[in-house]
């Protein structure tokens, strides 16, 4: 067993753990954080995508020891006040989710777009989330909300 | 982008593009997935599953598994023999089908690659993992049968002992024969229909309790009633001990329409154990055995006249089912045999199928289920028909499509079209898209030569949904009603609970349920809450799929809503000391006819009714209502979709350029809504006609295990759409047809169609399914070599058909 000390949306947490423990398990199971879905459990989908140390990986794709000292957001810590992340208040305006399971994911993969590139084209914005597979929307609506929190400026 | 303009603001609830109530759970990472579950003493199980296609198990030893760290228990096949029953089958279609015993855990002998073998409970999933390979298993292998064209050859190596053939199902109406017979034109061709896998994006997942002979199941599933009903069936656990849960749902598409053999073996081992236990799958495991969708070999038959009128239509399907029967496996292609006709009017027509086994996962429903497959085929040989006769695929179609003024129309496949307006779908589409200036801009690139050649699309679709009248289902031998119910219970501070038997899993019902019920009962949406996917609390249904849940739940909560009226007005009669007939309902309330000022609100109404002080004699104390509303008829939305594709010749890459669809489904309860639903299902036909596709080796194993190999399409390998709509009412009281399916029926044929269209110059009639670089790149090559090329590589080429065993009108090879 490891021990790891991780920072989860703003909460410290230290815990033995088995070295292969994925992240996305440490997440969900350990630390209680089931806002972040496994999908495809080979970094394909991108359903689990969470931001570690501020850049969007797939936690599925990462050790749980490699996430010692590091500071990790799910969903569940994106918006930084009691409302909603523009981000999430795009994606609920322009129904860019329907049954929601890569919505996590989508979001904090976007986010990191924007932090990348605050205005990016619709083409940029269809590339950079590239790695993140929606089976609902066929991502029309998903575009056009990334499109709508980047006009709202939410880079800045 | 959206064409659409929204002719006035809506003053109702129908109509109105509301916000989702469902989303706000969603977007903010509280949702409740059936993997989310944890039950105090919960056990984790992980399956051991078949490496053979079909073989036969000689030894199972799960002792050394037992002594594993942290595993309770390790089972074989033999461990359930005595309880585990047969996974149900629920449509025979034909009196003699073959329906063989379909164990959930493989006790003697495997068919299909995936099929369960064995299983360990363990503390948690990491450690029910590790011990599979402690395992002793022996198989002796027995000969794979993997294509489904020589599996009804008397040599053919048999799936099961009575053969290959599970049924055959003919139909016909009119002469046929007299149709053909002198035909001045007459096409047939050989489509393929590749085996697809749904993919929905939440995996499936069971948790399981057993507490003093009560079980709750909480499953990923789309059939919560279904299945409480089949579970009864298949385990003998009387059906008022089983609960069955569907909490927030990833994503259906068909796949969770199924009575699973992980969702019975949770049941069996949560009733060994006394112990919650939980099973989720992983990805490649779900790839192998989630039910796949469509593979079928379609051949079909069109006699002419010169003028492009159709005299009849001859279709001979073989379906793969794979290696048993689930819950509708030998339906779903006979749910294509009424749509092959589609919009069109004929003399005769004639239709069979034949179900064939083979040592593959069974096929079951998946988002269309037949009608993709039947609308692909007949859209396909109608551009063959327009190429033949030097017509505008449009203008052939035109000539034989039901006129608006003639509906109701009862076609040659003995469905009846309440409604429909093709006409006007297909003005709009052409306007939207620019017909006639992508033409223009196509003769320019054949006349250049352009490496880079411009396809047009066509796809003019109809559908079949709303399942279904319960009699027609009968007639059919499928195994269920298809009614549905909905209970309105009317609170007393003047809130609603709506309990609805359908079964959402992303379609939206808790807001576009709450729209409906405001404007029946003029209450404020928000004061709406919409209940589902329990089987205590809703506890009557047949739940989510075929595109059924608004033109049949829909409408039972419309009765429902006038029951409670009805109820109301007795209460409000007694409230206004006035008559009964004197009262006007407005919704929201009664008025004494004559004298407005004299109201009672339905708020008032309810408080009334609990309260319970002042009510007539015999009136029960409840404005509460329940209904169960079955269809008279299927609701048949339809539409035109236009797709404009450019094929590189030099590298076979297809890029759509743009995608036009004008639907269709009635009247619209929620355009986003609505919307979204349309983008969803266009993505899965482009994801069919350019990406997808489930792909077995010579062994019988399944290639495509990840979605590094199965290629759902990412946001940037999709175009964007226009949508647009046109409106016909349904011949139901709200005038909805549906649209769950019809984006993913309709565009398929309109981006092959497109491809096609983009090579004809060729030579080139047909790109098997999907339509990858390197097979329409193949389609040329072998095309020019047909045309122009040395007596070797018409060699080849004649090679390559034979191999790939295309038709003969083919140019390009069958399985990747």
């Amino acid at each position: 067993m490891a021990e790891v000390t991780v920072s989860v949306d703003g909460v410290k947490y230290s815990d033995h753990v088995e070295p292969r423990l994925l992240l996305v398990h440490y997440l969900r199971e350990v630390v209680g954080k089931t806002g972040t879905p496994v999908g495809c459990d080979t970094s394909n989908c991108g359903a689990c995508t969470v931001l570690l140390n501020g850049e969007s990986v797939k936690s599925c794709a990462v050790l749980a020891v490699q996430a010692d000292g590091a500071e990790v957001t799910t969903i569940e810590g994106l918006a930084k006040d009691a409302g909603l992340h523009p981000l999430q208040q795009a994606f609920h305006e322009e129904h860019a989710l329907q049954c929601g399971y890569c919505t996590p994911g989508m979001i904090m993969a976007a986010s990191d777009l924007l932090r990348e590139n605050p205005h990016p084209s619709d083409e940029e914005i269809r590339a950079g989330l590239e790695g993140n597979l929606c089976r609902c929307t066929g991502y029309e609506n998903i575009v056009r909300a990334v499109r709508r929190a980047a006009q709202a400026g939410v880079s800045a | 982008m959206t064409a659409e303009t929204e002719t006035a603001a809506p003053t109702a609830e129908f109509g109105r593009a509301r916000l989702r109530k469902e989303d706000e759970r969603l977007i903010t990472g509280q949702t409740n997935w059936t993997d989310n579950i944890t039950l105090p003493g919960m056990l984790h199980v992980a399956f051991l599953r078949s490496p053979y296609a079909h073989a036969r198990i000689t030894s199972v030893n799960v002792g050394a598994a037992r002594g594993e760290p942290g595993v309770i228990a390790a089972y074989s096949g033999a461990d359930f023999a005595a309880e585990q029953g047969s996974l149900p089958c629920a449509w025979p279609v034909t009196p003699d089908i073959v329906i063989p015993a379909h164990p959930p855990m493989a006790v003697d002998e495997v068919r299909y690659a995936g099929e369960a073998v064995a299983c360990v409970v363990a503390r948690d999933r990491y450690a029910a993992a590790d011990a599979l390979a402690a395992i002793e298993i022996d198989y002796e292998p027995l000969p794979p049968v993997l294509d489904i064209r020589t599996a009804l050859q008397e040599d053919s190596p048999k799936v099961h002992e009575a053969g290959n053939r599970s049924f055959e199902w003919p139909f016909a109406n009119g002469d046929v024969e007299a149709a053909f017979r002198d035909a001045p034109v007459v096409i047939e061709r050989q489509y393929r229909q590749q085996r697809l896998i749904p993919a929905a994006m939440e995996p499936r997942s069971v948790v399981c309790s057993c507490v003093g002979g009560e079980f709750t199941l909480w499953s990923a599933t789309q059939i919560p009633h279904v299945l409480r009903v089949m579970l009864a069936l298949v385990t003998g656990i009387p059906e008022q001990n089983l609960r069955v849960i569907a909490p927030d749902v990833g994503g259906g598409f068909g796949s969770k329409l199924q009575v699973t053999a992980e969702e019975v073996l949770s049941v069996l081992i949560a009733r060994k154990l006394g112990r919650p236990v939980k099973w989720t799958e992983t990805r490649s495991e779900g790839n192998m055995t989630v039910h796949h969708g469509r593979d079928q070999w379609q051949r079909i038959k069109i006699a002419a006249d010169r003028d492009g009128r159709i005299r009849g239509l001859d279709v001979d399907l073989l379906a793969d089912m794979g290696a048993y029967l689930m819950l509708v496996t030998p339906g779903i292609p006979l749910l294509g045999a009424f749509m092959y006709p589609a919009i069109y009017k004929m003399d005769a027509y004639s239709f069979k199928c034949t179900g064939v086994f083979s040592t593959k996962m069974p096929t079951d429903a998946y988002r269309g289920a037949g009608r993709p497959e039947a609308t692909f085929a007949i859209e396909r040989i109608m551009d063959a028909l327009a190429a033949e006769l030097g017509l505008d695929p449009l203008e052939v179609r035109e000539r034989n499509w039901i006129k608006h003024e003639e509906f109701p129309y009862t076609t040659v496949a003995g469905l009846t079209y309440d409604s429909g307006n093709y006409e006007a779908a297909t003005a709009k589409a052409k306007d939207l898209f620019d017909y006639d200036g992508l033409r223009a801009e196509q003769q320019r690139r054949r006349a250049d030569n352009d490496p880079v050649q411009l396809g047009i699309g066509v796809s003019t679709f109809t559908e079949m949904c709303g399942l279904a009248p319960s009699r027609v289902l009968g007639s059919l031998a499928y195994g269920a009603g298809g009614w549905e119910q909905a209970s309105i219970r009317m609170l007393p501070t003047g809130k609603v609970e709506v309990v609805t038997g359908s079964s959402a899993h992303g379609q939206g019902h808790e807001t576009a349920w709450s729209q409906i019920v405001a404007d029946q009962l003029g209450v404020p949406f928000e004061d709406i809450r919409v209940l589902h996917g329990d089987t205590q609390v809703s506890p009557k249904g047949m739940d989510t799929y075929g595109s059924r849940s608004l033109a049949v739940g829909g409408m039972a909560l419309v009765s429902a809503c006038d029951k409670v009226v009805e109820k109301a007005r007795v209460i409000a009669a007694a409230t206004l000391e006035a008559s009964a007939d004197d009262l006007e309902w407005v919704p929201g309330r009664f008025e004494v006819r004559g004298d407005p000022d004299k109201r009672v609100t339905i708020a008032e109404i309810a408080l009334a009714a609990f309260a319970a002080h002042n009510l007539p004699d015999g009136v029960e104390p409840t404005i509460d209502a329940e209904a169960t509303y079955d269809p008279d008829n299927f609701s048949f939305p339809h539409g035109t979709h236009l797709c404009a594709a450019e094929v590189d010749t030099e590298t076979g890459f297809v890029t759509i350029r743009s995608y036009v669809c004008v639907d269709d489904i009635g009247t619209v309860v929620n355009p986003q809504i609505v919307e979204g639903q349309v983008h969803g299902g266009l993505a899965q036909g482009i994801a069919q006609a350019l990406y997808e596709e489930a792909v077995y080796d010579d062994d019988g194993n399944l290639v495509t295990s990840t979605l590094a190999d199965y290629l759902v399409p990412s946001a940037a390998d999709l175009p964007s759409y226009v949508t647009g709509r046109t409106e016909s009412r349904a011949a139901n009281r709200l005038g909805v047809k549906g649209v769950g399916e019809a984006g993913a029926i309709a565009s398929t044929p309109a981006v092959v169609n497109a491809v096609v269209d983009a090579l004809r110059p060729y030579g080139i009639d047909d790109v098997t399914m999907p339509c990858t670089p390197e097979r329409v790149w193949r389609a040329i090559q072998t095309a020019q070599g047909k045309q122009s090329g040395s007596a070797a590589e018409r060699h080849a080429a004649r090679q390559s058909d034979q191999t790939q065993g295309n038709s003969p009108q083919g140019r390009d090879g069958g399985e990747a």
